[in-house]
C-alpha cells in the first residue's frame, strides 16, 4: 500500500492516469485561473534563469593562461598549476579560485579553493603514471562564478632521480663522510691519533667511585625523547660505560625512562655491560623502568626520587628541553656530583650553571669513541676536524664575499655571493 | 647474533634515510622505515604500560619506601585507562547520534577531557612554574664574582637583564639618539645578535659534524656500544 506522500515525492508517480503532469489543487480550479497560474510560473522561471546566467556571465571574469607544469625535484607526486588572475580580482572585491581535477579521464572533482591574489596551486597528491587535467573557476562574492578555464592536454608528473637543490649539500656530506672514513682507515693502519682530554668523560669513573664510597645510588637520565633522536642513542652509549663501571664497583644505578622503547634499549645495554664486566648478577631490571611520556610528569617523578633517595651521582645525557634546569637544580640541591650533556644549544647554559661537568654539543657524540679508546673510533673524531676546516673556509669565504658585495653591489662578487648564499647554503637543507 | 642483527637493521635504516634525502624515488622506503618505527614504538608502549604496572605493584606489594606514591600512580593509571577506553561521559557524535560510543574520546565535556583539563593541566602548569625559582637560584650561583670570567658573565647578565626590562630603557633615556647603541636595550641587542649568536653557531657547527660522525659510526657498525657492547 502506497502513501500519498510517496507519490508526490516521486515525479514519475506524480502524474494523472492519462500521463500528464498533475499539479495539486490547481487542476480543480477554473480553467482561466489555472492557465494564468501556469503562465505566471513560466514567466518567473524564465526571469530567474536569465538573471542568474547573466549575473555569472558578467559579474566575474575567468582566470586566463592556465598552465600546468611538473613540480621539480620530486618523485612524480606533484604538479604546479598557475594562471593569470581574473581581471575582477581587485583589492575591493575578494575573488576566490576553485580548482577542479580530473584523473585519467575520470570524474572532475574539486580539490582546493585558493584565496584572492593567488596565481599558483601546488597539487601534492598526484601519483606517478597517472594523467591529470585541471579547471579553475573564479568565485565572486554572493556565489557568482566565472566560466571555466581548462587545460587543453592532460599532464603526467615526471619522476626526478636526483634532488638537484641538494647537490651542494650532498658534496659537503660526501667530503665530511669521506674524511671520516679515510681517518678511520689511517687509524686502523696504526697512525697515531691525539684526542684532547674531555673532563666530563674523565670524571665518569670519579662519579661512580664517589657513589660507591658513599653507598648511595646513581641516577642516569637518557633524555626525554625516543630512540629516533641521535642524542638519545649517544646517551645510551655513555650509559653502557657507566653501567659497566657500576657493575665493577657494585654500585646501584637507577635509570627511569620517558619512552618505553628507550627503556627496552637501556635494559639491553645495561645487561650486556654487566656481562662484559663479568658481573651478570649485578644487572637488576627493576632499576630500569618506564615512568611516563609526559614531560613534566616525568620531571616530577625524577625530582621526587632524587629528593627521597639522595643519589651520589647524577648523569643527564640525551635530549632535554625545559626540564633540564629542574632536574639539574634538584640534583645540585641534594649534593650529587653531576655530569650532563646535550646537543640542545638553548639548554646548555642551564647545565653549565647547575652541573659539575657538561659535555657541550659535539662532545656528547664523541663520548662513545673517546671512552672506547679504539683507534678506528677515534679516527672518526679526527675526520670531524676536516669538516671543521671546510666550515672555516666557507665562513671566511662567505665573509669576504659579503664584505666585497657591500662595496661593489653589482658585478662578479655580488653574483658569487648570491650563488653562495642562495644555492650553496640556503637551499642545502631545504 | 644478538648484536649483529640490530646493528645491520640500524645500518640499513640509516643508509635508506640518507639516500631518500637526495633521491626522491627512495622517499617511499624512508616512509616505510618510519612506519616500522611507529609500529615498534606502539608495541613498546604496551611493554612500557606493563612495566609501569609491574614496577609499582611490586613496590606496593613489598611496601618499599614510597609505596604510597606507587599506589596513587597505579590508581591514577587505571582510572585514566578506564575512562579513556569506555569514553566515559563522551557525547555521541553529531553524525551518529544513535551510537553512544561514536564521539571522539577527547570531546569537550567527556571524562578524559575533564581529567586532562582539571587535573593534568594544572599539575603541568605547577611544575613548569617552578622553573622561575630554579632559574633564580641557578643565576645566583652562576653570577658570583669569583674570578675575571665570572665578573664578565655577571656584567653581561646585568646588561641583558636590564636591557630586557622597562627600567633599562628609563635609566638610559638621557643618552642621545646618535649614541643609542650605548643604551641598555642597544647593548642588549648587540650582545644577543653578535656575541650570543656567534657562540651558538659555533656550537651548532660542532653538533652537526658530531651527528654526522656518530651516524656514520653507527651505519658502518663501528660503534655498537648503544647495544651494550662493541663485541659480538
Amino acid at each position: 500500500m502506497r502513501s500519498p506522500k510517496s507519490e508526490i515525492r516521486n515525479p514519475k508517480k506524480a502524474r494523472n492516469p492519462k500521463g500528464k503532469m498533475w499539479i495539486p489543487h490547481v487542476s480543480n480550479l477554473p480553467v482561466w485561473i489555472s492557465f494564468g497560474f501556469r503562465i505566471s510560473c513560466f514567466g518567473f522561471l524564465c526571469w530567474t534563469a536569465f538573471s542568474t546566467s547573466s549575473a555569472s556571465a558578467t559579474e566575474v571574469a575567468p582566470p586566463t593562461n592556465l598552465v600546468v607544469k611538473d613540480r621539480p625535484n620530486d618523485a612524480a607526486n606533484g604538479l604546479i598549476v598557475t594562471w593569470s588572475l581574473s581581471p575582477d580580482d581587485q583589492p575591493e572585491r575578494a575573488i576566490q579560485c576553485e580548482i577542479f581535477r580530473q584523473v585519467d579521464g575520470g570524474e572532475w572533482s574539486s580539490i582546493a579553493k585558493v584565496s584572492a591574489k593567488n596565481e599558483t596551486f601546488e597539487d601534492t597528491n598526484c601519483e606517478p603514471g597517472k594523467k591529470y587535467r585541471y579547471r579553475v573557476v573564479a568565485l565572486g562574492p554572493e556565489g557568482a562564478t566565472s566560466p571555466l578555464a581548462e587545460t587543453a592536454e592532460p599532464f603526467q608528473p615526471i619522476m626526478q632521480w636526483v634532488d638537484t637543490r641538494r647537490l651542494w649539500f650532498g658534496a659537503i656530506v660526501a667530503f665530511v663522510c669521506g674524511s671520516v672514513i679515510v681517518c678511520t682507515e689511517l687509524a686502523k693502519r696504526g697512525a697515531s691519533i691525539y684526542v684532547r682530554p674531555i673532563a666530563a668523560l674523565t670524571a665518569l669513573d670519579e662519579a661512580v667511585g664517589r657513589a660507591t664510597e658513599m653507598g648511595r645510588p646513581m641516577l642516569f637520565v637518557p633524555g626525554i625523547m625516543d630512540l629516533d633522536q641521535i642524542e638519545t642513542v649517544a646517551g645510551l652509549t655513555v650509559l653502557s660505560k657507566v653501567a659497566k663501571t657500576a657493575a665493577e664497583y657494585d654500585a646501584a644505578l637507577e635509570v627511569p625512562t620517558s619512552r618505553s622503547l628507550v627503556m627496552t634499549a637501556a635494559q639491553e645495554s645495561c645487561e650486556a655491560a654487566c656481562l662484559e664486566a663479568g658481573r651478570p648478577e649485578s644487572f637488576n631490571p627493576d632499576r630500569i623502568y618506564y615512568v611516563t611520556d609526559e614531560q613534566f610528569g616525568y620531571v616530577a617523578y625524577v625530582c621526587g626520587w632524587m629528593t627521597r633517595e639522595k643519589p651520589a651521582a647524577c648523569f643527564f645525557l640525551g635530549k632535554f628541553f625545559a626540564e633540564s634546569l629542574l632536574l639539574a637544580e634538584t640534583g645540585n640541591g641534594v649534593g650529587a656530583i653531576q655530569i650532563a650533556g646535550t646537543a640542545e644549544a638553548s639548554q646548555l647554559p642551564f647545565f653549565v650553571a647547575a652541573c659539575d661537568y657538561t659535555l657541550l654539543g659535539e662532545e656528547l657524540f664523541a663520548a662513545s669513541a673517546y671512552l672506547s679508546r679504539e683507534p678506528q673510533q677515534l679516527g672518526t673524531l679526527k675526520g670531524q676536524d676536516a669538516g671543521k676546516v671546510l666550515a672555516t673556509v666557507l665562513l671566511l669565504g662567505g665573509c669576504l664575499l659579503a664584505t666585497w658585495t657591500v662595496f661593489q653591489p653589482q658585478g662578479v662578487a655580488a653574483e658569487a655571493y648570491h650563488y653562495f648564499r642562495e644555492v650553496i647554503l640556503n637551499k642545502g637543507g631545504a | 647474533m644478538k648484536r649483529t642483527i640490530p646493528a645491520v637493521i640500524a645500518g640499513v635504516s640509516g643508509t635508506v634515510m640518507i639516500i631518500a634525502f637526495f633521491i626522491p624515488p627512495a622517499q617511499k622506503w624512508q616512509q616505510t622505515a618510519e612506519i616500522w618505527f611507529t609500529i615498534l614504538a606502539a608495541i613498546a608502549f604496551l611493554i612500557g604500560g606493563t612495566n609501569l604496572c609491574l614496577h609499582h605493584l611490586k613496590k606496593v606489594a613489598h611496601q618499599q619506601a614510597g609505596w604510597g606514591f606507587s599506589a596513587v600512580t597505579l590508581v591514577a593509571f587505571l582510572v585514566t585507562v578506564f575512562v579513556g577506553m569506555t569514553k566515559w561521559g563522551v557525547p555521541a557524535a553529531e553524525k551518529f547520534p544513535d551510537y553512544a560510543w561514536s564521539g571522539n574520546y577527547l570531546e569537550e565535556g567527556g571524562g578524559l577531557w575533564w581529567l586532562y583539563e582539571y587535573i593534568m593541566s594544572p599539575i603541568i602548569a605547577t611544575m613548569f612554574s617552578l622553573l622561575a625559582f630554579y632559574v633564580a637560584s641557578a643565576a645566583f650561583r652562576a653570577f658570583r664574582a669569583k674570578n675575571v670570567e665570572a665578573m664578565l658573565l655577571l656584567v653581561t647578565a646585568f646588561i641583558v637583564l636590564l636591557g630586557r626590562t622597562y627600567a633599562g630603557t628609563v635609566l638610559t633615556s638621557w643618552v642621545p639618539e646618535s649614541m643609542s647603541a650605548l643604551t641598555f636595550p642597544g647593548m642588549t641587542g648587540v650582545i644577543m645578535a653578535v656575541f650570543t649568536t656567534a657562540g651558538q653557531r659555533a656550537i651548532m657547527l660542532g653538533i652537526a659534524l658530531g651527528i654526522a660522525a656518530i651516524s656514520l659510526r653507527i651505519i658502518l657498525g663501528l660503534d655498537r656500544s648503544y647495544l651494550g657492547s662493541d663485541k659480538d
